[in-house]
């Protein structure tokens, strides 16, 4: 069921924004820059509200508003026919409600953190653009509509990395980022195509019909359906930062801070889990090794990073390699047929990562831009709401209960280790069973990073705000809480990290509750699952599920504990000596597992090597040796010819002109008495009627003569054109016939029987 | 006597054809001859005004009002293309003081 509502103006909101803001916010100043950014993105948050109440209120659980986004067809190629619309169902409501309203949190933040900014206006423009473009993203009701939000996003992203272009290393990593996120957005297209080629439909809507088409076998024995995802993931993987193509994402901290929370944290990084839940019939494809593949790229990916956030030093790397991590997380929940979960933990990461961001950039504030954390510490004194929130925000993300990290992640554990990945029937005993043990090996090493999550985000707590200062005295003096513009966001996301994780609590948990509070507590997996997106698996047995939690609160607990022991009023000599005795780890992970040395040169020199073999021999000396020298070659000679007549005689020009002008009339005149002459024949029994000349020609354009019997004398003449000429013989024979067209303007003649362009008209006529 | 005078007196579609063709050739003559650019521009009104004396006297003979109207336009053309000449022809006489247009061949290859 679906019912229209105008959800286009969600989206063309924030883009009116950042057309106002380009076009004249440097003209009208920062008051009114940061009052059409925020006011857009507040009515975009408003409408965004209203439909997802209706969503909410009027709507079946699969109902959905709908709006057109270009009316008509949008792509039309032959048989191919695609229109532009766009959809809010539970899903998308999901994201919308965290775009909006996180975008309209960090919008107000950022009035207060770019104070300072020159170019205010190209900043608020910006960030205006990809609010635009994720809500497209989000909305769009076909994957080709949500690919150029996803586009639009990947191209923000980029503008907001190298918005300090002037320093060469920001710049640098717009641009990495720009092309890891073409090398995924590649695989995403080609899915699409395939998508549209074998299934014939792109539209979500249709996606619950398509599981059939998507079994027929397409390459190397898999059904279609897995290679499609698996497309479509490569896609997710380069907007998703997972593992090969994360690399882009601890490089794009080099933007502003406001850009690293909104657009590397809390929204357009979590596309990749979005569009997987989206297509969610595609990846349950059987046999479901692309959920394998997606759930294991995200373990793996969630492990990696976790392990390198522990030992980095500046504050937002660590944020950023936790993002990856997390992100890890909800790929192994929508990998393992967790979509609830996996989008869950979505939402509630949008909201303690986002603080923890802002968190950093009212740090960085404070310190004036200084980053690393060996030079912090003691700042708990000097800026308490940042602390405290960010007090709240590390208890969230460590899952600790009952913050929202909590909650998410153990709905993402619980339901790797329930999870069973149905796989063909015919396998080996050992495969059957590494199949089964798949899921508690995901489990494993989700814990294992989890474990280090809590170690990593407590390690920053106590090093930054516990202790002594360890910065310079001039940096001391400053030290102060940031304006009331950034320290509300702050409240705002701690209280959402609270109270988020509240509406996703476990069954098991809610049992024996009043029935109006079981649903709040609830209300998540209610919402979307299971008709927007398959059930969560959960363990069977209700003491496996409480042993989990336990299991998964103890680690956190452990990490924390070692976190404290280390770190807690400042860093200690312990951590120094755990540091030395584990030299090589360290240097491991201090360097990233050396992944950018690894791609250096595997990818990046070899390619430029070919660029530069590419620019040497074939553009040098082949293109400019050779090639671009036959061009002017004929041009010189063409043009020693033409010059002759630009002799500057303007009297000569106009005679030029005026020949032209009579060649041009002679021309149309000889041409007209030609076509005059064609024609054709049609004969019955004596009667022979001659159709000559062309539709386009009237009456009395043209003067005919005919000479129907072949003696040299015209039978008839002055006949005026008319199209049509009859003549009756009165015996039997072959006869001769000559028409001859006269054009009355330059009295131009043409006759059929001319030896040079004559005419196709059959000549003669026999008649009986 | 009389019938001669009539017949001279009524004027019909050749005379008019005649006069335009004698104004087009003179102007054509004088754009050819001429080498005085305000003489050019000159003529070319005059060659003008014989394609708009034709468009006139068929309009009137064929009782087609079509004729007329593009005769309006040519005239609109004419004033626009005498306002810019003159502005081409007063600003090459500042610069060279000078109009004769043999001598006006800086662009010659």
């Amino acid at each position: 069921m679906t019912e229209n509502f105008p959800l286009s103006l969600i989206i063309l909101l924030p883009l009116l924004g950042a057309v106002l803001n380009l076009l004249l916010g440097r003209r009208l100043g920062n008051t009114f820059v940061s009052l059409v950014a925020c006011s857009a993105v507040a009515g975009a948050a408003l409408v965004a509200t209203k439909a997802v109440l209706l969503v909410a209120s009027d709507l079946p659980m699969r109902g959905a508003l709908v709006d057109q986004l270009v009316s008509g067809d949008w792509i039309v190629a032959g048989d191919f026919k695609l229109q532009a619309g766009l959809t809010l169902d539970r899903l998308s409501s999901v994201m919308v409600m965290v775009v909006t309203w996180i975008a309209l949190l960090i919008h107000i933040y950022a009035t207060g953190y770019m104070e300072h900014e020159p170019d205010y206006a190209r900043f608020f423009g910006y960030l205006n653009l990809f609010t635009g473009a994720m809500l497209i993203l989000v909305l769009g009701d076909s994957l080709p509509v949500t690919f150029v939000g996803w586009e639009g996003v990947g191209l923000a992203s980029y503008l907001l990395i190298g918005f300090w272009y002037h320093e060469d290393k920001n710049a640098t990593a717009g641009r990495k980022a720009f092309i890891v996120n073409r090398i995924g957005d590649f695989g995403f297209l080609i899915g699409i195509c395939l998508l549209f080629t074998v299934v014939g439909t792109v539209k979500y809507a249709d996606f619950s019909s398509i599981a059939a088409k998507l079994m027929t076998p397409w390459w190397m024995g898999w059904p279609v359906g897995y290679w499609i995802a698996i497309l479509l993931f490569v896609g997710c993987a380069g907007k998703s930062a997972q593992i090969p193509l994360y690399v882009w994402l601890p490089d794009a901290m080099a933007g502003p801070t406001p850009v690293s929370a909104l657009i590397h944290a809390a929204t357009m990084v979590t596309a990749g889990v979005y569009v997987v839940a989206r297509c969610h019939t595609i990846f349950d494809t059987f046999p479901e090794a692309a959920k394998m593949t997606v759930a294991g790229i995200g373990a793996l990916t969630a492990l990696m990073a976790a392990t390198i956030g522990i030992v980095q030093r500046d504050f937002k790397k660590v944020l950023a390699y936790s993002t990856v991590s997390q992100l890890g997380f909800m790929f192994v929940g929508v990998g393992t047929g967790a979509y609830a979960a996996g989008v869950f933990h979505l939402m509630t990461h949008a909201f303690f990562k986002a603080g923890l961001f802002l968190g950093a950039g009212s740090v960085m504030h404070a310190m004036g831009g200084e980053g690393d954390i060996v030079k912090m510490g003691g700042l708990g004194k000097h800026m308490p709401i940042t602390r405290w929130t960010f007090f709240v925000y590390c208890l969230a993300i460590a899952g600790i209960v009952p913050f929202a990290g909590f909650f998410s992640k153990d709905a993402i554990l619980a339901g790797a280790f329930a999870a069973e990945f149905r796989m063909a029937g015919n396998m080996a005993p050992w495969q059957a069973s590494l199949v089964a043990l798949y899921p508690k090996l995901l489990w494993g090493m989700l814990a294992t990073a989890a474990l280090c999550t809590a170690f990593y985000m407590w390690r920053l707590y106590f090093v930054v705000f516990t202790g002594e200062f360890r910065g310079t005295k001039e940096q001391e003096s400053h030290l102060h809480e940031s304006p009331s513009s950034m320290t509300l966001p702050l409240v705002v996301l701690a209280v959402g990290s609270v109270l988020a994780g509240l509406i996703g609590v476990p069954a098991i948990m809610t049992h024996g509750l009043p029935e109006s509070a079981e649903h709040l507590f609830t209300f998540f997996t209610s919402w979307l699952s299971p008709a927007m997106v398959p059930a969560s698996p959960e363990p069977h047995e209700h003491w496996l599920e409480w042993a989990l939690m336990g299991g998964a609160l103890t680690i956190s607990a452990v990490g924390i504990g070692l976190a404290a022991l280390l770190y807690r009023g400042g860093i200690s000599q312990r951590a120094e000596g755990l540091k030395k005795s584990l030299g090589v780890l360290h240097g491991l992970l201090w360097n990233k597992y050396y992944v950018d040395e690894i791609y250096d040169v595997l990818l990046v020199r070899p390619l430029r090597r070919v660029s530069g073999l590419l620019w040497k021999v074939v553009d040098n000396i082949v293109i400019d040796g050779g090639l671009t020298k036959v061009g002017p070659f004929f041009v010189d000679i063409f043009g020693a010819m033409a010059q002759r007549f630009q002799n500057g005689d303007v009297q000569r020009y106009i005679i030029a002109v005026m020949v032209g002008t009579a060649g041009i009339l002679f021309g149309s005149t000889y041409y007209l008495a030609y076509q005059g002459i064609q024609g054709e024949l049609k004969i019955d029994k004596r009667t022979v009627t001659l159709k000559l000349g062309d539709v386009r020609m009237r009456p009395g354009q043209l003067i005919y003569a005919i000479d129907w019997d072949g003696d040299g004398k015209f039978d008839e003449t002055n006949v005026r054109f008319n199209s049509e000429l009859k003549h009756e013989y009165g015996n039997a024979g072959e006869f001769k016939i000559v028409v001859e067209a006269r054009d009355p303007v330059w009295n131009m003649v043409k006759r059929s029987d001319d030896w040079f362009f004559g005419a196709n008209t059959p000549l003669s006529a026999k008649v009986e | 006597m009389q019938q001669l005078v009539q017949n001279l007196l009524a004027v019909g579609l050749h005379h008019y054809l005649i006069l335009a063709v004698v104004l087009f050739g003179i102007g054509t003559f004088g754009v050819f001859m001429r080498r005085n650019a305000l003489t050019t521009l000159m003529s070319i009104e005059l060659i003008l005004n014989g394609g708009n004396l034709t468009l006139l006297a068929f309009a009137r003979s064929h009782q087609d009002m079509r004729g007329q109207a593009l005769a309006l336009l040519v005239i609109a053309v004419a004033a626009a293309e005498a306002a810019i000449g003159l502005a081409i022809v007063v600003g090459v006489f500042r610069n060279r003081h000078n109009t004769n247009i043999d001598e006006l061949n800086l662009l010659r290859y």
